[in-house]
């Protein structure tokens, strides 16, 4: 059995999304493993961003539910319970469900402890690179700072949370190496520096579940590598599972243990990167060919 | 580019520089004539008539003609230096020292005026002068933290500076309560209205937020015209209660200041009282938005301003982000505002005009969006400028003896509006310091800098 069947983290279930007539996403189910790499792939257009946008609550899906877990796995069998009911938490002991399809974006991420990252980066060009890792701890900093009242005042309480979380952007700076630009407005660093920035500014908010979209895209072979040895790291130290759509199958087979194939917004394969690089349909897919064609076009492009 | 060091001034194109002239000289008549050089005035049998002002438009019509001319013979043709990235931001060090300079400077200015002028001659500089700019400076500080700061285009600032005039002038004379107790009540209930008018329009951006405030702050204007019982309507509200000194009044009364303090009665102690009361509200508005900028709620807003979507996905709340930029914006336009009931006494609907909060607007804009300097220096030139020229009585002498100076304010600001598009797109001061620094503070360029969507 493989870790997203056992420990699943997040279960999304007959996800649907239609913009108007069109279907972006057609009854879509998958889970997340705890503590996995999951990668969504798919052709262009084939609704992964849209899932991305389901799951993270910039789009209310048409249908479907989205679960995600906190604390142990038992909470599972409350499922059905939780959905009955009308909020978007639903708590016993320790472990609670969420719901994220009930929630509105920031509450996602707030709340749940989804962090996402975009396809075309969206950093804060015009501050430095220390202050988007100070921004992305707004909620706990603002607790400390009473709602801005203690902090108006200069109390040392605040003063003292203000020094942590500076720390914790060290640490984050450490780990993708831009300790030194720290100073430097965000817009001034290369391309490969934003994307880690991006995703160290998402890791600044203490996610459970790191969602990437595309962090490979326009990187080059050497900055691929040292993209894969930060999601690696995520996952071991940081214990966050991610789940990530790329196109880079350099990183997707390199450092996934599940792969998600979509195809015009249905899923079409599901399973290890050895089962989708075998899977019939995914070659269909990604070749542009009809089932019965695939032996084919498989030959052919073989010659 | 052979030597750089001598550039050699390109031959000048009479035959060009004579069609311009000609060109100029006919479009500065054609836009003028109608404007300049006719006028309707009414006769001694109250009829409209035409008259003219040829020599007005003449001199006018001169003045653009020789400028331009001037321009293409000594400035546009000269070659083209390479541009310094120069910048009106002080370095931290120096803004260490000048900080504490100026503000001793602002202390110490009525008593500088007074020593050198007296007492009759100086309630124009620190009234005119001294008052009204630290107003202005205060309105565009706390127009700043929606518009320079939250990226939130706010053309109808002035309502909140109305709900602050209207609430001390009307509680002060119902319930007779202080100054002191309804400056804070007046900034609390212009907040209030900022919250009131967040909530509906903030799901709007850019422009439609601009057109929604802007009819929000004639909305509260018509409403003070219209309700009389409630305002008086044009009337206004005169008869407003004057601050006093821990309950001491500033008039000629056995109790009042003057005997108090065995002093002479002069109107110049309420002036000097109203100029320290205003400076320290300023800096009060000052300090508090400088210490929010470096506290997360000061990020969450410039962040904002940078990217309103990747603040969502950081968990950031932005509807009530941007309400508490806007009611911490209201707030400090209620505060002006209630300072502004009590200072004159009297404050009817003409004060709150559109004009107002475009006057601040543009006061926040020429100094550089976010930037506390830039909209001390924005204020002080654009208001000083204007209180300057109702002294220019000189140029009666060149224009004749019915030119007054103070109807020409808007093509001063209109001036200042295209010199600082030319030369400081960014306004005076386009740097941003940044709120954190690991090694060292440096200063954000302006281009990486956004404006906000709305």
């Amino acid at each position: 059995m493989n870790r997203w069947q056992t420990q699943p983290l997040l279960e999304v279930e007959h996800l649907t999304m239609r913009f108007g007539g069109l279907v972006a996403i057609n009854d879509l189910s998958f889970t997340v493993g705890e503590g996995d790499i999951t990668a969504l792939i798919g052709p262009n257009g084939a609704g992964k961003t849209t899932v991305f946008n389901c799951i993270t609550g910039f789009y209310k899906p048409t249908e479907g539910r989205i679960a995600l877990r906190h604390g142990d796995q038992s909470i599972w069998s409350e499922l059905p319970a939780a959905t009955a009911a009308s909020g978007r938490r639903w708590a016993k002991g320790e472990n609670s469900l969420w719901l994220l399809e009930r929630m509105p974006d920031f509450e996602v991420s707030a709340h749940a402890h989804v962090a996402r990252t975009f396809q075309n980066i969206r950093l804060f060009q015009g501050m430095t690179v220390l202050e988007n890792l100070l921004v992305a701890q707004h909620n706990p900093l603002m607790m400390a700072s009473g709602f801005s009242i203690f902090g108006i005042l200069g109390l040392a309480t605040y003063r003292g949370h203000e020094k942590a979380s500076i720390d914790k952007a060290k640490y984050w700076l450490e780990k993708i190496g831009l300790t030194d630009r720290a100073d430097d407005p965000a817009g001034d660093l290369p391309y490969g520096a934003q994307r880690r920035l991006e995703i160290a500014r998402a890791m600044c908010t203490d996610p459970v579940l790191l969602c990437l979209d595309e962090p490979a895209a326009g990187l080059n072979p050497r900055e691929s590598l040292e993209l894969n040895t930060l999601l690696r790291s995520i996952r071991s130290d940081e214990g966050t599972s991610v789940l990530l759509i790329e196109h880079d199958m350099s990183v997707v087979m390199e450092i996934s243990d599940h792969v998600v194939v979509l195809d015009y917004g249905t899923k079409i394969s599901d399973g290890t990167p050895t089962e989708v690089k075998n899977d019939q349909r995914v070659i269909a897919a990604y070749l542009g060919v009809a089932d019965d064609e695939v032996d084919e076009a498989e030959a052919e492009v073989a010659s | 580019m052979t030597d750089a060091s001598a550039p050699a001034p390109t031959p000048i194109d009479w035959p060009r520089v004579l069609k311009d002239t000609i060109v100029t000289t006919l479009v500065a008549l054609a836009i003028l004539t109608p404007f300049i050089g006719l006028v309707t005035v009414q006769n001694m049998e109250h009829k409209l008539v035409l008259a003219t002002r040829w020599p007005l438009l003449f001199w006018m019509v001169a003045i653009i003609v020789g400028g331009r001319l001037a321009l293409t013979l000594f400035v546009w043709n000269r070659p083209k230096k390479e541009k310094k990235a120069s910048s009106l931001a002080l370095p931290p060090a120096v803004e260490k020292i000048a900080a504490p300079f100026f503000i001793g400077l602002l202390f110490a200015y009525p008593m500088l005026i007074l020593s050198g002028l007296g007492a009759g001659g100086s309630i124009k500089w620190i009234d005119n002068f001294g008052i009204q700019i630290l107003i202005y400076i205060m309105l565009g500080w706390g127009l700043n933290v929606v518009v320079g700061l939250a990226g939130l285009l706010d053309l109808g600032y002035v309502a909140f500076y109305a709900v602050g005039a209207y609430s001390y002038a009307l509680l002060a004379k119902t319930f007779g309560f202080s100054f002191w107790v309804l400056l804070p009540m007046a900034g609390l209930l212009a907040a209030t209205w900022g919250v009131i008018l967040g909530f509906p329009v903030l799901r709007l951006r850019g422009d439609y937020l601009a057109i929604v405030t802007l009819a929000f702050g004639e909305i509260i204007r018509l409403i003070l015209i219209n309700w009389v019982d409630f305002s008086g309507g044009y009337a206004g509200i005169s008869g407003i209660p004057r601050p006093t000194l821990f309950g001491i009044p500033f008039n000629a009364s056995d109790t009042g200041f003057a005997a108090t303090f065995g002093l002479e009665f002069s109107p110049i102690h309420r002036t000097i009282f109203l100029y320290y009361v205003i400076l320290v509200l300023a800096l009060l508005t000052a300090f508090v938005t400088r210490r929010l900028r470096r506290l997360p709620i000061g990020r969450a807003w410039e962040a904002l301003r940078e990217d309103e979507i990747a603040c969502r996905s950081l968990g950031i709340n932005t509807t009530n982000t941007k309400l508490t930029a806007f009611a911490t914006g209201a707030m400090f336009g209620g505060f002006a505002g209630s300072f502004f009931a009590a200072r004159q006494g009297f404050i009817s609907p003409e004060s709150f005009t559109f004009m107002e909060s475009a006057q601040i607007l543009a006061i926040v804009v020429l100094g550089g969006m976010g930037s506390l300097w830039g909209v001390v220096i924005a204020a002080a030139f654009l208001v000083g400028g204007f209180e300057l020229m109702r002294d220019m009585d000189f140029l009666k002498l060149i224009f004749g003896s019915d030119f007054d100076p103070t109807q020409y304010r808007m093509l001063l600001f209109g001036a200042a509006m295209v010199g600082i598009m030319l030369w400081k797109p960014r306004g005076l001061v386009s740097t941003r310091e940044p709120t954190a620094f690991l090694k060292e503070r440096k200063s954000v360029s302006g281009s990486h800098v956004s404006e906000g969507h709305g």
